[in-house]
C-alpha cells in the first residue's frame, strides 16, 4: 500500500491535502481514477462488482495509510453510500449498470437526505414522488445537499406513502440531475466555501426502475447505510494525519521563547487529544473485529461517529489555537493549490480557522451527533 | 459592588446602540465588514459626531469618560451590533496618547478626523517563530524604529500608528506616520470581517510618547477588558438567538428545546454566560486597583471568556444544526468573531499562565 501511495498518489494532490488547500472537481475525479486503475477505489465491495476481498481491518489500514499519505478523501457518496446499498438492495440490472459507472467515474453522485424541515427527524421529510404509469413525478426541496454542483446524479430519500408511520412511506429513489425541474441552488457556509447546496424539484420525471428496494421501504435503505457500512466512520486515518501536524506546528512555533510545543498547557491538550485519539483507534479495532466475527455493529458505529468527530474538531481547534493571532488573517489566494506568495505569519495558519468553522460540521452531518446519541440509547438501554 | 452602568453612562450605552441599530443594520454591516477598509468610514464619522469616542478617555484627554466601565460599556455595544472598525485599535493606542499628555492629538482622533491604530504584536515567521522585533534607535533629537509588527488592526487605514518598541533602557510607546518613509504596510481582510496588516518598519522616523512599560500595560489591561465585554455581549446575543430557536424549531413534533439533552446543555450554557459577565465586571471592577491585582483580574476574566466564548460559539452552532454555519445567517458571524476574539490580546492559556504566575508572585 505504502509503495502504491508512493509512486501514484501525485503530489501536487498530497500538497493541496496537507496544506489545507481547496480541492477541485478536477482533483477528487483524479484520485478517483488512480484508485480505480488499482482496484482500490472501493475496497469494500465484493469482489464481483470490482471490489476487494480484504478483511475489514485490511480496510481500516488502507483507509488509514491513505490518510496518513494525505491523499484526497474518497467521495463517499457515490462509492460508501450508494454503492453498499445498490449491492444489498438493488436488482441485478441495477447493479450492473450502476456499480461501473461509480468506479468509472461516469456518475458523480449527491445524497438527497436532509429537507428544511427534516434535519435529526429525517423520517418526517415531505419531497414527494407520486407514481404516474412508468414514471415517479418528484416535488419538494432537498438541504445541505454536499458537493451538488459537482454531481450530475443524486440519490433520493422521497415521500410515496402518507398513510401509517412516517418511516413507511419513504421510497429510494435515483434521478439523474439533468431531468427538467431540478434546480441546484448554492449555499454558502460561514467559512465563505460554496460546499453545499439546496436542491429543487418541481415535476421532475423519474422512470420507475430507477426505484431502488420496493416502494415505500426505502427507510431500510437509509437505516442500512447509518449503521452498517460505517466502521471507518471514526475517521482514524484523517486525525492521526491531522495530529502529526498538528505535532510538526507545535515543535516548530515558538510562543514566549521556547517550542509551542513544551508549554506545558498547550502540551497537556496535545496530550490529551493524542491519548483520546489511540483509545479509539483500539475501539475501532474492536469493532472491525466484532464484524469479522459476523456481528452487526450498532451503538458501536454511533460512538465512533461521535468520538471521532470530536477528536477531528479538537485537532483543528488545537491548529487555530497555535496559530495565536495569526488565525486571524484571511488569505483567500493560499487556500488555492500552488500558492507561492508570501505567507502572512506561518505558512500553515492560513487555512487553520476556515477548517476549525468548518468542521464543526462533523458533528452536525451523516445524522448529528446528538441522532448517534438516540441510536445508543435506543440500542443500549432500550429507551 | 454596584452592578449597574450609572444613568450618564447607560444614556451613551443606549444612545451608542440606537446609532448601531440606525445606521448598521446586517446588510450594511456586512457590506462594511467585506468592504477594503473592513469597516464604514461614514459609520466611524458618525460616532465621532455622537461623542462616542470620547467615552473611552477622560477629561483631561479631551473626553468624558475613560474608566473601565466607560470602555466595557461601548465594547459590549460594539459586540452587540457585531460591529466592525477600529475601536480597540483606538482605545489601546489612545490611552497611550492619553498617559502621553498627547491631548491635541488625541482630539482628532476623538473628532473622527484622525484614524489611530496600535502595533504591538510581533510580527511572525513563515515558520511560526517571532522575527525582526522593532527596536528603537535615537539620532539626536529623533527616533528611528526598525523592524516588524504583526496583525495590527486596520493598518490600511490609519493614519497615525502607535508602536511599541525596544529602546536600550527597554520597551517605549512611539507614533509613526502611517504615510511616512519607511513604513511598508501590507493589508488584508480578518476571517471574521474587518482588516488589519502587517507593518514593516525600516529606520522610520518616530516620535517618543512614553518611556517604560507600565503604559503599555495599562493600555493592553484595559483592552483585556473591553474585548472581554465585547466577548460577553456577542454571548448573549448567541444565547438569546439560540434559545429563541430551540423554543420555535420542531423535529419529532415538538420544539427541540423540549428535549432535556438540549434543554440543559442549553442550560450549561446560560450559566457560564453568567459567570462570564461576572468575570467582566470583576475585571472593570479592579481595573484601578495595583498592577498585580489588575492583571489578574484581567487574565482571570480573558481566560474564561476564552473558554466560556468556544463553547457558547460551538454550542450555539450545533444546537441550531446546519443553518447555524450558513453565511445567511447572523448567528455564524456573531460565532466567528467570538471565537476570533480569544485571539486577540492573548488567548485563554496564555492568561491562565499569566494568572499562574501573578498568583505564585503574591
Amino acid at each position: 500500500m505504502r509503495e502504491f501511495l508512493n509512486e501514484k498518489l501525485p503530489k501536487r494532490l498530497s500538497d493541496k491535502v496537507r496544506h489545507g488547500q481547496r480541492l477541485t472537481k478536477a482533483d477528487m475525479e483524479e484520485w478517483h481514477a488512480i484508485l480505480n486503475e488499482r482496484g482500490w477505489l472501493a475496497p469494500h465491495w465484493p469482489v464481483e462488482w470490482g471490489g476487494t476481498d480484504w478483511s475489514v481491518v485490511q480496510r481500516f489500514i488502507f483507509e488509514t495509510e491513505t490518510a496518513m499519505a494525505h491523499a484526497p478523501r474518497v467521495v463517499p457518496f457515490g462509492v460508501s453510500m450508494l454503492g453498499p446499498v445498490l449491492i444489498k438492495f438493488g436488482t441485478e440490472e441495477q447493479k450492473k449498470h450502476w456499480l461501473p459507472r461509480i468506479l468509472d467515474g461516469s456518475d458523480w453522485w449527491c445524497q438527497g437526505y436532509s429537507e428544511p424541515g427534516a434535519g435529526s427527524d429525517l423520517a418526517s421529510l415531505k419531497t414527494s414522488a407520486v407514481r404516474e404509469g412508468d414514471h415517479y413525478v418528484i416535488n419538494g426541496q432537498k438541504t445541505w445537499t454536499t458537493l451538488a454542483q459537482c454531481a450530475n446524479k443524486i440519490f433520493c430519500l422521497v415521500r410515496t406513502s402518507k398513510e401509517g408511520k412516517k418511516q413507511e412511506g419513504i421510497s429510494f429513489l435515483l434521478v439523474d440531475m439533468d431531468t427538467p425541474g431540478v434546480e441546484v441552488r448554492p449555499i454558502k457556509l460561514l467559512d465563505g466555501d460554496h460546499e453545499v447546496n439546496e436542491v429543487w424539484f418541481s415535476d421532475v420525471k423519474v422512470p420507475v426502475e430507477n426505484l431502488v428496494g420496493e416502494e415505500n421501504k426505502g427507510w431500510t435503505c437509509a437505516k442500512y447505510l447509518l449503521s452498517y457500512e460505517r466502521t471507518n466512520i471514526a475517521g482514524v486515518g484523517a486525525s492521526m494525519a491531522a495530529f502529526e501536524r498538528l505535532k510538526e506546528v507545535a515543535r516548530t512555533t515558538r510562543r514566549n521563547g521556547s517550542a509551542l510545543a513544551e508549554d506545558p498547557l498547550f502540551a497537556a491538550r496535545m496530550a490529551e487529544v493524542e491519548i483520546d485519539l489511540e483509545n479509539m483507534r483500539t475501539t475501532n479495532l474492536r469493532v472491525l473485529d466484532s464484524v469479522g466475527r459476523g456481528q452487526t455493529p450498532m451503538a458501536e458505529s454511533s460512538m465512533l461517529k461521535i468520538r471521532g468527530t470530536e477528536i477531528r474538531q479538537k485537532i483543528t481547534a488545537l491548529m487555530r489555537r497555535a496559530a495565536g493571532r495569526y488565525a486571524q488573517p484571511f488569505l483567500d489566494e493560499a487556500l488555492e493549490g500552488g500558492f507561492n506568495g508570501e505567507p502572512v505569519g506561518p505558512g500553515w495558519a492560513a487555512p487553520v480557522a476556515s477548517q476549525y468553522f468548518n468542521n464543526r460540521k462533523l458533528s452536525i452531518f451523516g445524522g448529528s451527533n446528538e441522532v448517534q446519541r438516540e441510536i445508543i440509547g435506543k440500542s443500549m438501554m432500550g429507551l | 459592588m454596584d452592578f449597574s452602568l450609572g444613568d450618564d453612562r447607560r444614556m451613551m450605552a443606549d444612545s451608542l446602540s440606537r446609532y448601531f441599530a440606525d445606521t448598521l443594520g446586517w446588510e450594511a454591516r456586512q457590506a462594511a465588514a467585506e468592504s477594503e477598509a473592513g469597516f464604514s468610514r461614514d459609520m466611524w464619522a458618525g460616532l465621532a459626531e455622537l461623542g462616542v469616542l470620547g467615552m473611552l478617555f477622560g477629561e483631561e484627554a479631551g473626553g468624558y469618560g475613560g474608566s473601565a466601565f466607560d470602555a466595557g460599556a461601548v465594547f459590549a455595544e460594539v459586540g452587540k451590533a457585531l460591529a466592525t472598525g477600529p475601536f480597540l485599535a483606538t482605545l489601546l493606542a489612545g490611552n497611550i496618547l492619553e498617559a502621553a499628555g498627547e491631548a491635541d492629538l488625541l482630539g482628532e482622533v476623538i473628532a473622527g478626523s484622525k484614524i489611530l491604530t496600535f502595533a504591538d504584536d510581533p510580527a511572525m515567521d513563515a515558520n511560526g517563530v517571532v522575527t525582526d522585533p522593532v527596536k528603537a534607535v535615537k539620532e539626536g533629537d529623533a527616533w528611528r524604529l526598525t523592524g516588524a509588527k504583526g496583525v495590527v488592526d486596520y493598518l490600511g487605514s490609519a493614519d497615525l500608528i502607535v508602536v511599541t518598541a525596544e529602546t536600550s533602557d527597554g520597551w517605549a510607546s512611539f507614533l509613526v506616520e502611517a504615510d511616512a518613509k519607511g513604513v511598508k504596510r501590507r493589508a488584508y481582510p480578518l476571517v471574521d470581517g474587518g482588516a488589519a496588516g502587517e507593518l514593516s518598519l525600516e529606520g522610520a522616523s518616530a516620535r517618543l510618547l512614553v518611556s517604560g512599560e507600565d503604559a503599555i500595560s495599562k493600555a493592553r489591561a484595559l483592552g483585556l477588558v473591553a474585548t472581554v465585554w465585547e466577548a460577553v455581549a456577542i454571548m448573549e446575543v448567541l444565547r438569546d438567538a439560540t434559545i429563541e430557536y430551540l423554543g420555535t424549531r420542531k423535529q419529532f413534533g415538538v420544539p427541540i428545546g423540549a428535549f432535556q439533552a438540549l434543554k440543559h446543555r442549553m442550560t450549561s450554557v446560560a450559566l457560564e454566560i453568567e459567570q462570564a459577565r461576572s468575570a467582566a465586571i470583576n475585571a472593570a471592577a479592579y481595573f484601578a486597583k495595583d498592577p498585580r491585582t489588575r492583571d489578574r483580574y484581567g487574565s482571570a476574566a480573558k481566560y474564561t471568556a476564552g473558554k466560556v466564548g468556544a463553547l457558547t460559539a460551538e454550542e450555539a452552532i450545533q444546537m441550531h444544526g446546519g443553518i447555524g454555519m450558513s453565511w445567511e445567517m447572523p448567528l455564524s458571524h456573531f460565532a466567528k468573531r467570538l471565537v476570533m476574539l480569544d485571539h486577540v490580546l492573548g488567548d485563554e492559556d496564555a492568561h491562565m499562565a499569566r494568572y499562574l504566575k501573578l498568583a505564585s508572585a503574591a
